[in-house]
């Protein structure tokens, strides 16, 4: 599944990015930030108007807030562990 | 040496950099700009415990080398040696948040790899205890290669330890464990280094995820921010009364003095009528700015702007912007300055230029002098219900008009001049932290003396310029002094253009010096009243009102606000948004558009209210 249909609360590691769908400085900004290949992540938050815009995601021990259309790009698998 | 060598701090965003400059160099700090861009740089001197004074820069946060945004550029430049006119630091100090390692040292990893010589501060390990962390900064010195010392900042905590360090920094040559690294693997060195430096690691305190999950809660967060910025905006005008009447009464006593102790004559109405009403009028309004940028900091300070803008985003996305583009445009509400040197952390270059293009639509503290005394003079004070007074709701909707408009324009603009592919947002919310006082504090005077600098130099050499206009030629007995003078003359001119919009003579008098700023506006007003009126101990200040109410009608008085809504007078702004976009294009296209929507809103204010019988 892709991140940003990831329930709050639930734990993912990122399989995959399709960083081709992303512009070349959000790539390398949500690389810089530690959203890449193998990373755990959770989603913390979500806007409540427009289905649940931009979203809040826990990595490591940073909130880093995305638009849904990043998380749309990452692929996670679900991990069965519920804290990072 | 002739030059003190040159230390430069470093790291991510959020590692507690300013704070720690702050401690190192105390007040006596410059601000100016890196020439050709508008990201500050922030200077200042430290003395080592050598003795020997160095000049300390505090580089803008960045996540890498590799810029993704107009301040990393600088960050990446600066560092190499490659920003014009500015010589390469001689020691760099790697700032790290000690709770965020495994994030920090991928950056440490690659300024470190430079080979030039540097130390690593390992700042906030009070945070770190606070969340359960024991960290052993030996186990950091071994892998990195220089010195690391834990600090913290806002307690001058390790700052002397740091001080030996960057005094017996030196070149190195890093090992190939720096060299070399792919990002992914320094990333995962990071991760292996991070884990080896955490000696022990009790159950986190997530204080700050339980206050997101308040202040970031679907419905609750948006409600939080409105009553917020409510609170901001009733402090600005109802705290700052006090203070700003103080101030008043201040430039009118001196106004009597000067007038009582000096004999009559063109000098001492120079001094009277156009430096002490000129700058008095417009200095008064600082109260009001403290207040804001007292706010606007420790919103910034505490971490919840970036909460704000995460709530704004969804918003901004609707007129093509993003949450990002929030920040900006709340500062721009103290000033447009300041606003739009907080674009430099868009990374989107059309977002970006929609946003600074759109600012000077945000009230700024420089429109209330005007507002508030054309309010005063023709808005009755009378409750309209429920405690809310006409002539409050009056500046409210003046502000919710530069908001709609600047909507409204940012719309049109992302899908003409601006167009590109829909901007992003991605941004670290920060952990919570209370503001600190002294770090507020030295924000604070920063920007009040900026203010008062401008009303030093530019508003009085405006004013000043403006009385000489105004009372040569000298009038004939039986002329007007106004209809004589030269700014009277020019003004005739220029009232050709306005009349259609329902502006006189005297309006189109103060609207030529406000385009250096738009509180000049009421200075001039003033100053030319005073000219004006033959009664020697007159105070315009107190008088201006009822001069004004003599001879405006009610719809000019309208017009004149909706005027001041759109219109770009700001020499100030149109310098830096020439600065900010490198070239005349844009500042002359904000000119021309913000113009045409000033003269548009003044002339439909005007006839509308004259066909409603106002």
């Amino acid at each position: 599944m892709t991140l940003d249909v990831l329930p709050i609360g639930k734990t993912a590691r990122i399989v995959a990015v399709d960083w081709a769908a992303l512009v070349p400085e959000e790539a390398r900004r949500l690389r810089a930030l530690g959203l890449e290949e193998g990373a755990r992540v959770a989603v913390a938050h979500r806007g409540v108007l427009g289905g649940g815009d931009p979203i809040a995601l826990a990595v490591g021990r940073m909130t880093i807030a995305v638009r849904r259309a990043h998380a749309a790009a990452i692929d996670v698998e679900l991990l069965e562990r519920v804290d990072i | 040496m002739s030059r003190p060598r040159k230390v430069a701090l470093v790291g991510n965003p959020n590692a507690g950099k300013s704070a720690l400059f702050n401690a190192l160099t105390g007040a006596r700090q410059k601000i100016a700009n890196y020439p050709g861009v508008t990201v500050e740089r922030k200077s200042g001197r430290f003395i080592l415990p050598t003795g020997e004074p160095v000049e300390m820069t505090d580089l803008p946060g960045a996540y890498g080398l590799d810029p993704t945004s107009p301040d990393e550029e600088v960050t990446s430049k600066v560092i190499s040696g490659r920003f014009p006119g500015e010589a390469a630091p001689d020691v760099l100090v790697v700032v790290l948040d000690a709770s965020n390692l495994e994030q920090h040292l991928v950056f440490a990893q690659e300024v470190l790899a430079l080979g030039k010589p540097a130390v690593v501060a390992l700042n906030m390990v009070d945070l770190a205890e606070r969340d359960g962390l024991t960290l052993d900064p030996g186990v950091l010195e071994e892998e990195l290669g220089v010195r690391v010392v834990p600090t913290v900042a806002v307690r001058r905590r390790g700052l002397s330890e740091l001080g030996e360090a960057i005094a017996a920094a030196e070149a190195r040559h890093p090992g190939p464990g720096l060299t070399n690294l792919k990002p992914t693997e320094r990333r995962v060195a990071a991760h292996a280094m991070a884990d080896a430096a955490i000696l022990s690691e009790s159950k986190r305190h997530r204080l700050h995820a339980r206050l997101d999950r308040v202040l970031l809660n679907p419905w609750l967060g948006p409600v939080i921010l409105l009553v917020l910025l409510f609170v901001v905006f009733q402090a600005v005008f109802a705290w700052a009364t006090p203070f700003a009447d103080a101030l008043d009464a201040g430039v009118g006593w001196l106004h009597d003095g000067v007038k009582a102790v000096m004999p009559a004559g063109l000098v001492r109405d120079l001094i009277t009528d156009g430096i002490i009403a000129g700058v008095g009028a417009v200095v008064v309004f600082l109260p009001q700015i403290v207040i804001l940028f007292a706010f606007i900091l420790a919103m910034e300070a505490s971490g919840y702007m970036a909460r704000a803008a995460f709530l704004m985003d969804r918003l901004m996305a609707h007129v093509g912007l993003s949450g990002r583009s929030f920040i900006p445009l709340l500062s721009s509400f103290a000033c447009a300055i300041p606003g739009i040197m907080a674009t430099r952390s868009i990374s989107d270059p059309k977002d970006r230029l929609t946003t600074i293009l759109i600012a000077p639509m945000m009230t700024c503290s420089a429109r209330l002098p005007v507002y508030a005394v054309i309010i005063a003079a023709f808005i009755p004070n009378t409750n309209v219900g429920g405690g809310v007074g006409l002539q409050g709701l009056v500046l409210f909707a003046l502000y919710v008009a530069g908001v709609l408009g600047a909507m409204l324009v940012a719309l049109i603009l992302r899908r003409s001049v601006t167009k590109g592919a829909a901007s992003g947002f991605i941004m670290e919310l920060p952990k919570y932290q209370l503001p600190r006082l002294k770090d507020m504090a030295i924000g604070l005077w920063q920007r009040a003396w900026i203010f008062l600098r401008r009303a030093g130099t530019i508003i009085f050499t405006v004013t000043v310029v403006l009385w000489v206009l105004l009372n040569f030629p000298q009038a004939k007995p039986g002329e007007s002094q106004v209809d004589a003078s030269i700014a009277g003359k020019l003004a005739n001119g220029l009232s050709v253009v306005v009349e259609p919009i329902g502006f006189n003579r005297d309006m189109a008098l103060a609207l030529i010096p406000a385009m250096a700023a738009r509180e000049v506006a009421v200075s001039s007003l003033a100053t030319t009243y005073a000219v004006d009126a033959s009664d020697d101990d007159d105070r315009q200040a107190a008088e201006l009102g009822d001069q004004l109410k003599s001879r405006w009608t009610l719809p000019m008085a309208l017009a004149f606000l909706a005027w001041f809504v759109f219109a770009p007078q700001c020499m100030s702004t149109i310098a830096v948004t020439r600065r900010e976009t490198n070239g005349w294009k844009w500042p002359a296209f904000m000119l021309a558009y913000l113009f045409g929507l000033a003269y548009a809103a003044a002339g439909l204010t005007y006839w509308i209210a004259v066909s409603a019988g106002l």
